[in-house]
């Protein structure tokens, strides 16, 4: 059985089954508590659990990642909310330097499983300090896991699986996606970490994606399909650990590729998915590996520049074009 | 009675000969006090020999030695209960043997061997003990504040809202007078006075953040409590070479924290006698400022005051002391006997938990896995 719910509350959901599960974990960081969560997500949360488990904290996001940085080196599993992965960067070195390090620097002693989770990329209008796909930084390094579900069932299954992870997950959602609705199985569910999902069956080009972009992906597949042109596209939902078999099993059978991500192209996940990519299917590449993401300048505010600076179905569709130009 | 006074405007401090009879740590058999006695010449006697070993190209990197500030480790940790968690910063050698790590894991650690605490990942600057609550030995001069707040906050969650009970531990978070300097330490103090964590902030104020003294970095270095005076948690000043005084400071402010479940914040006042690194010439501060504080050496000002009372004789301290030559002789021994880490074994380990694609999980050192019954300790 299945209902339609938004994708925020799918990430209530799943956070508040297992706070119900599991005493250990509990929910920090910026008005996640008495403001009922800056953008809902973890609306009436404080009203089931306390405001010891649901913790409001100010506006000091190197501290509050630090202090649940300590509290997971003890055994819990503190899930940090931040506002938007744009305020991460004053915390970086919290979240780079001791939470995916802990486990190796101190030699299998202490592990760190904790959660943290926010919003991740363009929220509409907000210009370049606020507007940050932080998979492209972050991607880079070794010790931590990385999700960024397209929608609300995965949200759900995926935020379920991270908490009970015993490593570090950054969890990486989409302001624009928060109110979407979608069917979400009623009955408990996970969904592990590295399965790529095939969005949309095709015979001519894979296009491979993750997060909010995974949506232009199916627009633009829409479109491109008028032309006869047949796309498969495919969600990683998660981007470490990458489900690189799903993607070579696509591209074996489509000949080409065009990966979309909406980090900047210089030494991102797309460019690594497209060497991977080139790596595993030189002989079955008709093309290479076509690339779109996000223009190479700072987020600009009109809606206009906005637009165009998104990997949008209009420049997915280029993209795939001209990839599939020999075919 | 002669006042000392020196760049860090230590004229609290007594170099002075003690009188004879003096009293020691108050409340405590002199077994205690000779046991610290014991502590301090480890650490010491350990340092000397690291610093050797650097030189002998046995340990690289970057290596800082405690020499000069025994004292505060072991006068401070001798006032917690085993259980409460202790976290520091990169000169971090006699936390560990203070805490309780048997000097062979923390030698072989920075010798990079396997046997080593983190089996030679860690170096110098990174060492853990599980069994003994020590949660590292961390680089990044501060970063270990917000780390200190969450042991706090973690000790409490356990104790209160799992299992239901009061706030037992408490959690001790030593830092340099530099990272009074960093964001990380004022968003931690705030934290910890913002949510009643359990937590005591000890800044072993040496006077210097590697070649810069404290009045060149940091405003109001001579009250640097006001800092935490600021964020209306309680603070004090405790004269870190004098072993029995910063345990007899140190005990009622650690009962009070754990009774109270609120955070507290001490200027420890030291001096390291060596370099802030093993390349540091020192060339910032004055001979002259060196000699003052070795003639107040806290091992020579312990030994004196238990000589004086008779608590121990010239033989008997000879005795300990060529005791701890050969125990940290034995430590360099045996971590030059714990092979070399196998890239093909152990590089790709412990950098997850769960074993994944080139990564082959994870397991405890050598350390722990000698340690029966030890493992598990959470919560």
């Amino acid at each position: 059985m299945t209902r339609t719910i938004e994708f925020r509350d799918a990430l209530n959901e799943a956070m508040s089954e297992e706070m119900r599960r599991d005493k250990r974990v509990f929910l920090l960081g910026e008005e996640v508590a008495e403001y009922d969560g800056a953008y809902k997500v973890s609306r009436g949360m404080l009203k089931e659990f306390g405001p010891d488990r649901i913790v409001d904290t100010p506006i000091s996001e190197s501290g509050f990642s630090g202090m649940a940085i300590g509290a997971a080196m003890l055994g819990l599993r503190p899930i940090v909310e931040f506002m938007s992965w744009s305020f991460s960067l004053v915390a970086a070195d919290p979240i780079l330097n001791n939470a995916p390090k802990m486990l190796y620097m101190s030699g299998g002693q202490f592990g760190c499983p904790i959660v943290i989770r926010g919003n991740d990329g363009a929220g509409g209008q907000l210009g370049s300090t606020h507007s940050w796909c932080v998979e492209g930084l972050y991607s880079n390094v070794p010790g931590l896991k990385m999700a960024i579900p397209a929608f609300p069932a995965d949200a759900k299954g995926l935020l379920k699986t991270a908490i009970r992870d015993d490593d570090p997950v950054f969890f990486l959602e989409s302001e624009r996606l928060l109110a979407y609705k979608d069917e979400v199985p009623e009955e408990e569910y996970l969904i592990p970490f590295g399965r790529a999902l095939v969005r949309r069956e095709g015979t001519d080009c894979t296009l491979v994606s993750f997060g909010r972009p995974v949506h232009f992906c199916l627009e633009a597949a829409e479109e491109l399909a008028k032309e006869g042109i047949s796309c498969e596209v495919i969600d990683g939902r998660t981007i470490r650990p990458l489900d690189l078999d799903t993607i070579v099993e696509s591209v074996r059978k489509t000949n080409y590729c065009v990966v979309v991500d909406q980090s900047w192209s210089f030494g991102s996940p797309g460019s690594e998915i497209a060497a991977q990519v080139h790596a595993a299917c030189f002989d079955d590449l008709d093309n290479a590996v076509g690339r779109v993401h996000s223009a190479d300048v700072p987020t600009p505010y009109a809606t206009e520049l906005e637009h165009e600076y998104l990997p949008n179905a209009r420049r997915i569709c280029e993209a795939v074009r001209a990839t599939t130009y020999n075919a | 009675m002669s006042v000392v006074q020196t760049s860090i405007g230590t004229d609290h401090l007594d170099f002075s000969q003690p009188e004879k009879g003096a009293s020691l740590a108050s409340g405590l058999p002199v077994s205690v006090t000779l046991q610290w006695l014991r502590d301090m010449m480890l650490i010491r006697e350990f340092e000397v020999r690291t610093m050797q070993a650097y030189q002998d190209r046995k340990i690289g990197g970057f290596c800082h030695v405690y020499i000069g500030q025994e004292a505060v480790a072991v006068g401070t940790i001798a006032a917690l209960r085993k259980e409460d968690p202790v976290v520091t910063a990169y000169r971090d050698h006699g936390h560990a043997l203070a805490r309780g790590m048997d000097p062979k894991y923390c030698m072989a650690e920075m010798y990079g061997r396997v046997g080593g605490c983190a089996k030679g990942k860690g170096g110098s600057m990174h060492m853990f003990d599980r069994i003994n609550h020590l949660y590292g030995g961390h680089g990044i001069v501060g970063a270990q504040t917000p780390l200190g707040a969450g042991l706090a906050f973690g000790t409490k969650y356990y104790d209160t809202v799992i299992n239901g009970g009061r706030s037992e531990r408490v959690t001790l978070c030593f830092l340099g007078d530099g990272a009074l300097n960093q964001g990380a330490f004022h968003e931690a103090l705030n934290l910890s006075g913002l949510l009643d964590l359990p937590v005591i902030y000890i800044v072993e104020n040496n006077g210097y953040s590697m070649g810069t003294s404290i009045n060149r970095g940091t405003t109001m270095a001579h009250a640097i409590c006001e800092k935490a005076r600021g964020y209306g948690i309680r603070s004090c000043e405790i004269d870190g070479m004098d072993v029995c005084n910063v345990y007899d400071a140190m005990k009622p402010l650690v009962d009070e924290v754990r009774e109270t479940s609120t955070p507290a914040f001490v200027d420890m006042r030291t001096y390291r006698f060596k370099g802030h690194s093993m390349s540091d010439p020192r060339k910032y501060r004055p001979r002259e400022e060196e000699e003052v504080y070795e003639t107040g050496d806290p091992i020579g000002k312990l030994r004196d005051q238990l000589l004086g009372r008779g608590a121990i004789d010239d033989d008997a301290l000879k005795a300990m002391a060529k005791e701890i030559r050969g125990e940290v002789r034995d430590s360099m021994k045996w971590a030059e006997a714990s092979p070399a880490p196998d890239p093909a074994v152990d590089l790709y380990h412990d950098v997850f938990v769960e074993p994944m694609g080139p990564y082959t999980g994870t397991s405890y050192p050598q350390m722990i896995q000698e340690c029966e019954g030890t493992q598990g300790q959470d919560g």
